[in-house]
This record gives C-alpha cells, structure tokens and sequence, in this order.
C-alpha cells in the first residue's frame, strides 16, 4: 500500500539518508544517535509533521464512520491467529493452489535463498530490468542490490519508493516510504536522475511531480522482463496473492512483464477470500484512513489463453527468514501483523524521529520488535527501549498486537543476556536490592531527600548535581529536577503516628 | 473518548461497589511521592479519611517493581510484587496516587506468575482490589470540599487512560473543586515522553515531547497542569522550570485536598516547602 508523499519545502538531504544497515551488522543500532540527527535535521521534522493530519486524523475519521470497527479488529485478529494455529495446512493448501493454476512455488528458509531464487528466475528469462511493486520483505532480504550486483537493474515503481531508490535512501515507513522527504528534495531527485529534463521545467507542486514520474516510470514498465511485487495478503483456498495500492503500480509490474514474481513471508496466509475480505477493511482504515484502497488485485496464476493479458509465467516465492521460529514462542502475536503502519503513524518516538533512525528495514513499535526477531538482540536492544510504553501503538492496531507487553520481551532478554550498559545494571540491582529492604531503603531515601533538598535551598528544583553523568546528567540536560519537599512521607508518616499514641 | 472505545472494559458494577463499601483502606504511596512530594501523600489521606476510610500506611512499603518491569529484571519485579501482594493483602482496598503504580499493580502483577499458580490468584486478588486515587474517590462518590481559582488542563498519564482505562473519574472529581475551571489539552492522548527511564534513556526524544505536551498545555491558557501520576508531573515541571515557562504543576490529590490555595508552591516551585 502506497501514499504519495505529502512533504512540504526542505533543502539539502540529512545525514541519515544514506544509511542502509544490514541485519548481519555487528555493531548495535546506535537508536539514540540516530534520533539526535533526525530531531536537529528541519527538513525531516516538517515532513515528519504529516504524519498526524495524513493518518493519525484520516485514521479515526475512517473509524467514526463504522461502528463495527472494534469488532472488526476482533474478527481479523481471530483470523490471523487461527492461521498461525494451523500455518502448515494452509501453506500446503496455498501452494498446492498456485500448483494446479499452473504456477511455481520456491520456499526460501532465508534472505540468501530468496534472492538466490529471485536471480535464477531472472537469469532464465535473460532479464536485464526488473520492476518491481513495492514490497518490505525486497527490503528485508536486501533484494535490490543483490541484483545490481548481478547487472539487473531493479525499478521501484511506487512513487515513494522510486523516490527512496533514486535518493539512495531505504525506506523510512513500511506504507509511505519517502515520508521523510519533503517536496522540493523530490524535485532534486528528478533533476539529479531523470535525464532530459528540460532545467526550466516547473517541478514546484505535487502535481508536476508526479506527472514527471509517471512519463519515466511508464516507459520502464513496458522494459522490464521481470515483474516483482510482494503480497498483502496470499490466499489460501484459491492460491492467490494480494495488493493494495493507491497507484496501480502494482497492477502495471504484475501484468506488462513476462514473468511476475510474488515475493512474501509465510506469515501472510488467510484462509480464504471471506477471510480477506476482513482484513482488507481494517488496513485500509488502520493505514491510511481510507475505507478501502484504490486498488486491491487479486492476482491468481499466469494468463490464461483466453485472458486479455498477464504474465507468461507466475511464480511465488514464500520466505520464512526466522518467522516459524517464532510460532510456539512469545513472539508469536507479532506474526498477526498486517503492515498497515498505525503503529508507527501513532507513535510518538516515531512521529518525531522518522523511520531510518531504527536503523533497520522496519521502523517504529513493530520494528522494535520485528527487528530484534529477525536480527539479532544484541545489536538491536536500544530498539526495545526507544518507547515509553505508552500503549497507543496496541490502542491502533487493528490485530491487537500487544505492543508493549511485546516490547518488554525484548527488554526481558536484553537484561538477561546482560546486554544494557553496566552503569545500569548495578544501579538497577543495588535499587532493587534496597527495595527488598525496606529499613535500609527508608535510609537511603532519607539521605537523597536530605541532600537534594539541601542543595536546592529555597529554590524547588535543581540545576545541576555534582555527578552529571550517566542518568542525572541526562535528566539535567534539559530538565531540571524538582527538589524533594524535606523529610519523606514514610518519615514523617511515622513521627506522625508515634506523636499520636504518645 | 469512553474506555470502552480505548479497548478498556468499563468498571464493572464490582469494582465499584468495592470502592463504596471499603472501609479499611491501604494506601500504597509510591516511592516517588515518598521521596518527592509526601505533601502529596498526605493529601491522599485526607481525601480517603474524608470518605470515610480507615487509613493505613502499610511500613513496609518501598517501590511497586515497575521499573524493574520496564527495565526488563524479571526477578526483582516478581519479587517487588510478592512483597506488595503480602503488605496489602487484608485490606478492603489498596488506593494509589499513581495511576502508573495502580496499573502495575493491577494490570500487570498477575502476568509476572505462571497460570494457575497460587501467587497469579493472589495477584489477581490484589488487582481487583486496586485503585487509582481519582477513581476510588469517584467511584465511591466522594465529595470535594477544595477550591481552585482558575484554570487547570488535565494531563491524562498513558498509565491512567490505557492501563486504568481512566478518563470521566479524575475529571469529576475536579469538577467539584470551587473556582477551577477544567480545560481540554490538544492532543491528550499523546504521551508527555517521561515513560520512566525512558527519560534518561532517550533525554533528546524525551524533552521534544515534553516541548510538545507543554506547548498544548500553554495554548489552553490554563494556568496550572494537573495529574494523577509524579512521574510525568516531575518531567514536565522540570522541563518547564528550565524553558522558564510559567506553568505550575500539581498533583490531582493536591487539588482535591484543597492544598494549593494558600501556601501551596507547585511542583518544582521556588518556596521552600517545610
């Protein structure tokens, strides 16, 4: 599903535009860095300002206008939970489907297989372009330039992410993946990339932009051997695949090329098309506040011989890259996800920092999650902690996926692999130590209220403390603390209480 | 917004009763209140008293375990909960002036014991039991005998609106508070960015939403922010004192107990309290 970006003015790129981790990465996503760029950089915070009005406003619109939305939620969630309870029967089911239609299944256990799958079908055809529909799972399994690398040229053809791809960027939003570009930067692009652009022509509105994009993007749709999209949804009773789109442009990559490549994770199974229905009207709502997307294709098989058009060959291939890992554990509801986005376009961490500063494939609340499932923990424990459990990500989210509780798996298994910084480590162990403790930690209390109000004198809160590292100084760097009254409750509670049976 | 459309079941008929029929009330004053702000504690037993509970202030009362949650130290958590389900397992009602700590306690303690066990039905017995400090005054019918001149924005915690599914109880109980006039803050559904460590964790993601939480609050034109939860209190105050923003910051207990009017300093105020 696709939103044409709706950025407004902006300059030069930011620093984050170039980075494209890999998930074999050693080094931990440095979330806190990353999110110190994204707030200082004014070009990403104005484009960052769409997020409420583009979704957050359109979103409960959408929900004022059906009644049944809650129960709804409830259905879909059903429904993706009877799927996970039974994935190998549907997946069996899916794929003898697409068998007796005629088309191919390849089953990728991991990103190398995948793509590895992806090369020998373009390979056979002799591709030399591909286009491709926009597609996550591309993304997570570093699809594009795995084919640079083997002289196919990839073409996104969803506007957003044309715009990511000519930028050099990865997407920052799994739905609006340029959502961190604001208008004039497209311009750029263009003029940068797009050649015989006449240099007097007006590229200032929205419009004009995609009026440029379409002539480009038009003539490389009738080029490519190979189409490749991904899938919303992958049907099971019918063996079909699913997208939704507010382009077309999904449309025009599965039936100009040859070959139609469907590329998506096991976990996108539903039954049947009753089931789909279900779904389909809680992501359009959830993502873009729509009540449903412009364009929904069902695409079944390759061309019949008496269909109008289609590709010559269909071929699906299902990657499961650590998702039936995560089917009997605690992790499991995270598998629920649809990918419509609501928790990030709710989320206040997200909202502010934009997608590239979770420094993998998925950002925001899922991200957090997704990507510690699909990496590494060790390398990605400052994800789990960029939120402050807030809840309003589990409040949108159309499959209730409990966010937080989720979250705080990771937080779990971070702290147990020791994986959080020393300083908080023994900090935290000596507190709860003293917590157990209740003679020693009315002591302690004592000392810190005694101190801090000492210090604060008749002022109410303090500037500064001597030891300005570590949390007192993060705390300080823009706050300050308010000081204690004086004696603590418990404290004076008791003089209190002995004063009266005196 | 009701509960019910947040996804929260509203208060059964049970809790409420509950809350009317307690008489033995424990107040688990939290530790932030403990250490920051007891004014804050003893309004609350004025407020419970003045509903006709017996007050007790379990002493062996130190910390709910939160953060210890949030930090992801299952162990110290679990534990923290044993203590507080023992410390208050004979009383009527345990009352909270946090709705953080009261979401803790009721939302989360039954998860950190395996189904079936003997400690998941006393936490579960101990959730039933518990109550944010605005709510059990509510839900008990409590009268107000305060007064505040002017205005005043609420600012929900997410721990009070999504774990406590609290909205209408805090504010009909300012509702009953002479001179103070309650105005709606943009955006409240959004988190202020204290989110317990979080603020130290992410401080640069932390004060751009405080910046936010406190540019909403100032475009009411209220004068103070009140709410139910230190926490965020003791950020936003902090935030605010250091931007040199005029705002003053109370607890809620502080405002139903009429301790704001005279010599009452907000939070993080210069005064010299005691």
């Amino acid at each position: 599903m696709t939103e044409a970006p709706t950025a407004a003015l902006g300059a030069a790129p930011g620093p984050l535009r170039q980075r494209q981790p890999h998930p074999d990465a050693q080094a931990p996503l440095a979330f806190g860095a990353h999110a110190r760029e994204a707030l200082a950089n004014a070009n990403l915070q104005r484009a960052l300002h769409h997020v409420k009005e583009g979704f957050q406003d359109k979103r409960l619109a959408a929900m004022d206008r059906l009644p049944e939305f809650d129960a709804l939620r409830d259905a879909a969630r059903d429904i993706k939970d009877h799927v996970l309870a039974h994935l190998d029967i549907y997946l069996e089911r899916f794929a003898t489907a697409v068998e007796a239609r005629g088309g191919h299944v390849h089953w990728a256990r991991d990103a190398a297989e995948a793509r590895a799958m992806v090369l020998d079908i373009c390979r056979r055809e002799n591709a030399r372009t591909v286009t491709k529909g926009k597609s996550m799972v591309a993304e997570e399994i570093g699809l594009n330039p795995f084919l640079e690398e083997n002289g196919i040229e990839p073409v996104e053809t969803d506007l957003g992410e044309y715009i990511v791809q000519l930028r050099g960027e990865t997407p920052s939003h799994i739905i609006a993946p340029a959502i961190h570009v604001v208008k004039e930067e497209i311009a750029d692009a263009f003029r940068r990339e797009h050649e015989g652009l006449a240099p007097e022509r007006d590229l200032t509105d929205r419009r004009a932009l995609l009026d440029e994009a379409r002539v480009v993007l038009r003539r490389r749709y009738f080029q490519a051997d190979v189409g490749i999209t991904g899938a919303n949804f992958l049907v099971a009773e019918t063996g079909s695949g699913v997208i939704v789109t507010n382009e077309g442009n999904g449309d025009m990559t599965r039936t100009l090329p040859r070959v139609h490549v469907a590329l998506a994770t096991i976990e996108k199974i539903v039954p049947t098309l009753d089931d789909l229905a279900v779904l389909l009207r809680v992501l359009a709502r959830s993502a873009t506040g729509q009540d449903f997307s412009t364009y929904t294709t069902v695409y079944t098989g390759a061309r019949r011989p008496d269909d109008p058009d289609g590709p010559e060959a269909f071929h699906v291939v299902l990657l499961d890259n650590g998702r039936s890992a995560l089917l009997g554990g605690e992790l499991r509801e995270v598998l629920r996800c649809i990918r419509c986005g609501a928790c990030m376009n709710h989320c206040p961490v997200y909202q502010r920092v934009g997608g590239h500063a979770y420094g993998w494939v998925y950002p925001g609340p899922i991200g957090a999650i997704m990507t510690p499932a699909l990496t590494a923990i060790a390398t990605s424990h400052p994800l789990p902690n960029a939120s402050t459990l807030c809840g309003r990500c589990e409040e949108v989210c159309p499959v209730r996926i409990p966010l937080p509780k989720l979250l705080r798996y990771w937080r779990t298994e971070a702290a147990a692999a020791g994986l959080p910084p020393l300083a908080e480590r023994l900090g935290l162990t000596l507190w709860a130590w003293l917590a157990r403790r209740p003679a020693l930690y009315r002591l302690a209390v004592r000392q810190i209220a005694r101190r801090l109000k000492a210090r604060a004198g008749d002022r109410g809160a303090l500037r500064r403390l001597p030891l300005m590292g570590g949390w007192a100084g993060h705390w300080l760097q823009g706050r300050d603390l308010p000081a204690p009254q004086g004696r603590s409750f418990m404290d004076q509670w008791r003089a209190q209480k002995k004063g009266t049976r005196l | 917004m009701t509960a019910q459309s947040m996804g929260q079941s509203p208060p059964t008929p049970d809790r409420s009763e509950r809350a009317r029929q307690a008489t033995h009330v424990a107040l688990a004053v939290t530790c932030l209140v403990d250490l920051f702000r007891p004014r804050v504690g003893f309004a609350a037993v004025t407020l419970l008293e003045a509903a006709g509970c017996a007050v007790s202030v379990p002493d062996g009362q130190t910390c709910c375990g939160q953060p210890a949650q949030n930090a992801g130290r299952a162990a110290d958590a679990a534990d923290l909960a044993r203590r507080a389900m023992a410390l208050y397992g004979g009383f009527d009602a345990v009352v909270v002036p946090s709705g953080s700590c009261a979401g803790t306690m009721r939302r989360h303690y039954a998860g950190f014991f395996p189904a079936g066990s003997e400690e998941r039905a006393a936490a579960q017995d101990l959730a039933r039991r518990t109550y944010e400090l605005s709510e059990f005054l509510a839900l008990r019918g409590a009268a107000v005998r305060a007064r505040f001149d002017g205005r005043v924005t609420l600012h929900d915690s997410c721990s009070c609106r999504r774990d406590m599914g609290l909205h209408g109880e805090p504010r009909q109980m300012l509702a009953g508070v002479a001179g103070l006039e309650l105005c709606e803050i943009a955006d409240g559904e959004e988190c202020c960015g204290f989110g317990g460590t979080f603020a130290v964790k992410n401080p640069d993601v932390s004060l751009n939403m405080a910046g936010s939480k406190l540019d909403a609050a100032e475009a009411t034109q209220a004068g103070a922010v009140v709410a139910a939860d230190l926490g965020c209190l003791l950020h936003l105050a902090g935030a605010a004192r250091r931007q040199g923003r005029p705002l003053r910051f109370f607890h809620i207990a502080e405002v139903l107990a009429g301790q704001t009017c005279d010599a009452g300093t907000g939070i993080g105020e210069d005064g010299g309290d005691d």
